[in-house]
């Protein structure tokens, strides 16, 4: 497929699905003159025998033309980077991430960038300045969150990859919500170099694909070290792909019961349980094991991430970036942009941050909870240490819930309850399509040890292939 | 820690406010502070938790962000022209709008 079919087969089913602002509200910025350019470029090049390298993986990979849907929170080349957010209207990043260099390296072109909640902070991406976008499978509900116009994009049949990023669970739930597959690597495990920073201990960019495949590959091209961002970590890089294909034969799965109480719809344990007996079938052990910190994940959470927000957004004053709104002296500007920019759930969460990392509190509540991430941490590494590779869990509480049907901030952020624990950990997870229910789709979620996503491609795509019937 | 935090007032909350460089609606105050109160309700779970003070503790040897070469690097190329990032430029330098507080100097727009 040349690379002018593969980006018109993107805008013509673009425009099919409706994804634009008066349709599903997928997509935010696109520049098809620009991307029908470049397209016809990469055919030119490749019809000149030249080769598109990557660096880094086992073996040379070349898409050769492949479009690639992108969260509008990864700065790009010639489409605006907004985050979804009033503040940064107009801007255009002078550089680009090296997630989305290396895809473009790799044979990649970028058609569009997708709705979110306005910087990443939401679980159902009706926190936008663009408006809510809908679900393709159900449109009176919500895709999930926050890469809410990612996960759309592929489950709509527009892309086969996209990119999204995570903080709490924002590629994995939505994945969930919308049948697709969704991917947050190992922390420090690809660059965040362009990624524009919520919190900076648990931001990831992740990939969702339309199978385990697929999101494989996407993570295989974005991997590895990136001397620009100083938390990335420089460690081989395995051929997921190949990984994905191995045997299961002998795989340890663990069972954490903390992630199956009685408030868990019992629809999705089941789809949970159907999983694991797949995955027993084909060879693996599943044991039962406990992650006893799991409840307090949520409550560290909205502590560890309001705190690093309220920092990291103290550059969006009027001065550096996007809108200005003119106030009463200096500080008045810095007020009137910053009141009029961020829309509530930000605001809600700067001052949250601001709140407990404030003298007298900081003890508290930050150091508190900091204390109590590394026990869900050290949970997580009794159990791997202990034999298992892999764990099953459902990804979320709830299918995809009505537009508007979830107003209180604290219910809202129960959504991530299941995914938040790898972000606080640092370890890989993935969702995988495993059901429906009422015709909504139901992901499983399979977590693995710190770099060790191969693993969880393996059970993930033996699970894709038993669903379908042998075929991947 | 034993026992629920403070629960946070409007003046507190008006004070966080101003340390965040955030104006806020007096309308939506009251809404703000129920909305803070509920959240911070359920972060209380934390405090049944018994934590050791060095917990959590990020060690740069260990645990903590890979510390970088403490050598001199190359600054990252920009991906356009000086003159593409600002819509207007002159001598070199970007002109930017005006701020209010130096209108008053008798300086000049560009």
């Amino acid at each position: 497929v040349s690379a002018v079919a593969a980006v018109e087969q993107a805008f013509r089913r673009a425009d099919e699905v409706r994804a634009g602002k008066d349709g599903l509200n997928i997509t935010v910025h696109e520049d098809r003159e620009a991307t029908r350019a470049e397209a016809a470029q990469l055919d030119q090049t490749r019809s000149n025998g030249s080769l598109f390298e990557i660096s880094h993986p086992p073996s040379p990979i070349r898409l050769g033309g492949v479009a690639v849907a992108v969260k509008d929170n990864i700065a790009t080349l010639g489409l605006p980077t907004t985050c979804g957010s009033r503040i940064l209207e107009g801007y255009t990043s002078p550089f680009e991430a090296t997630a989305i260099r290396k895809l473009r390296e790799a044979g990649a072109i970028v058609v569009s960038k997708t709705n979110c909640d306005e910087f990443a902070m939401g679980s159902s991406t009706e926190h936008s300045a663009y408006g809510p976008t809908k679900n393709p499978l159900d449109p009176t509900r919500v895709p999930g969150g926050s890469s809410g116009g990612s996960a759309a994009a592929v489950a709509a049949g527009i892309v086969r990859i996209a990119l999204g990023s995570e903080t709490g669970g924002s590629v994995r739930q939505p994945a969930s919500f919308c049948g697709v597959v969704g991917v947050k690597p190992t922390y420090g495990r690809v660059s965040r170099f362009g990624l524009v920073a919520f919190a900076s201990s648990l931001d990831h960019i992740g990939v969702f694909g339309k199978t385990v495949d697929d999101a494989a590959l996407g993570v295989q091209l974005i991997a590895g070290h990136d001397p620009n961002d100083s938390t990335s970590v420089d460690v081989p890089v395995p051929d997921y792909r190949a990984a994905a294909k191995e045997s299961l034969k002998g795989l340890v799965i663990g069972w954490p019961r903390e992630y199956f109480t009685d408030a868990l719809d019992p629809r999705i344990r089941d789809v949970c349980d159907e999983a694991a007996e797949r995955l027993r079938s084909m060879g693996a052990v599943v044991k039962d094991v406990t992650l006893p910190h799991t409840s307090l994940a949520i409550p560290v959470y909205y502590i560890v991430a309001p705190a690093e927000a309220s920092s990291n957004l103290a550059r969006f004053d009027g001065v550096r970036y996007g809108l200005r709104i003119t106030g009463e002296g200096l500080r008045g500007m810095y007020e009137a942009t910053r009141s009029g920019g961020f829309g509530p759930e930000v605001t809600r969460r700067i001052l949250l941050g601001t709140y407990v990392l404030s003298a007298g509190y900081y003890d508290a509540y930050y150091r508190k909870a900091m204390a109590i991430r590394s026990l869900i941490r050290a949970d997580f590494d009794r159990v791997f240490a202990d034999g298992v590779r892999v764990l099953l869990t459902p990804t979320t509480p709830t299918t995809a819930f009505k537009i508007g049907a979830i107003s209180d901030p604290y219910e809202m952020y129960l959504s991530d309850i299941y995914t938040v624990t790898a972000n606080l950990a640092g370890i890989p997870g993935m969702s995988v399509p495993a059901g429906t229910i009422d015709n909504l789709p139901v992901g499983v979620q399979l977590l693995a040890n710190n770099f060790d996503e191969s693993g969880m491609f393996t059970a993930g795509y033996a699970l894709e292939r038993s669903l379908n019937g042998g075929n991947p | 820690l034993v026992g629920r935090l403070v629960a946070v007032s409007e003046s507190d909350v008006l004070h966080v406010a101003s340390l965040a460089r955030l104006a806020i609606d007096p309308v939506r105050l009251p809404s703000l502070v129920k909305e803070l109160n509920g959240i911070l309700e359920h972060i209380e779970e934390l405090n049944a938790v018994e934590t050791r003070p060095e917990m959590g503790a990020v060690r740069s040897e260990t645990t903590g962000t890979p510390i970088r070469s403490d050598i001199d690097g190359v600054s990252v190329p920009l991906a356009l022209a000086r003159e593409a990032l600002a819509p207007l430029m002159r001598d070199g330098f970007y002109l930017v709008p005006r701020l209010g507080t130096h209108e008053d100097q008798g300086e000049r727009a560009p």
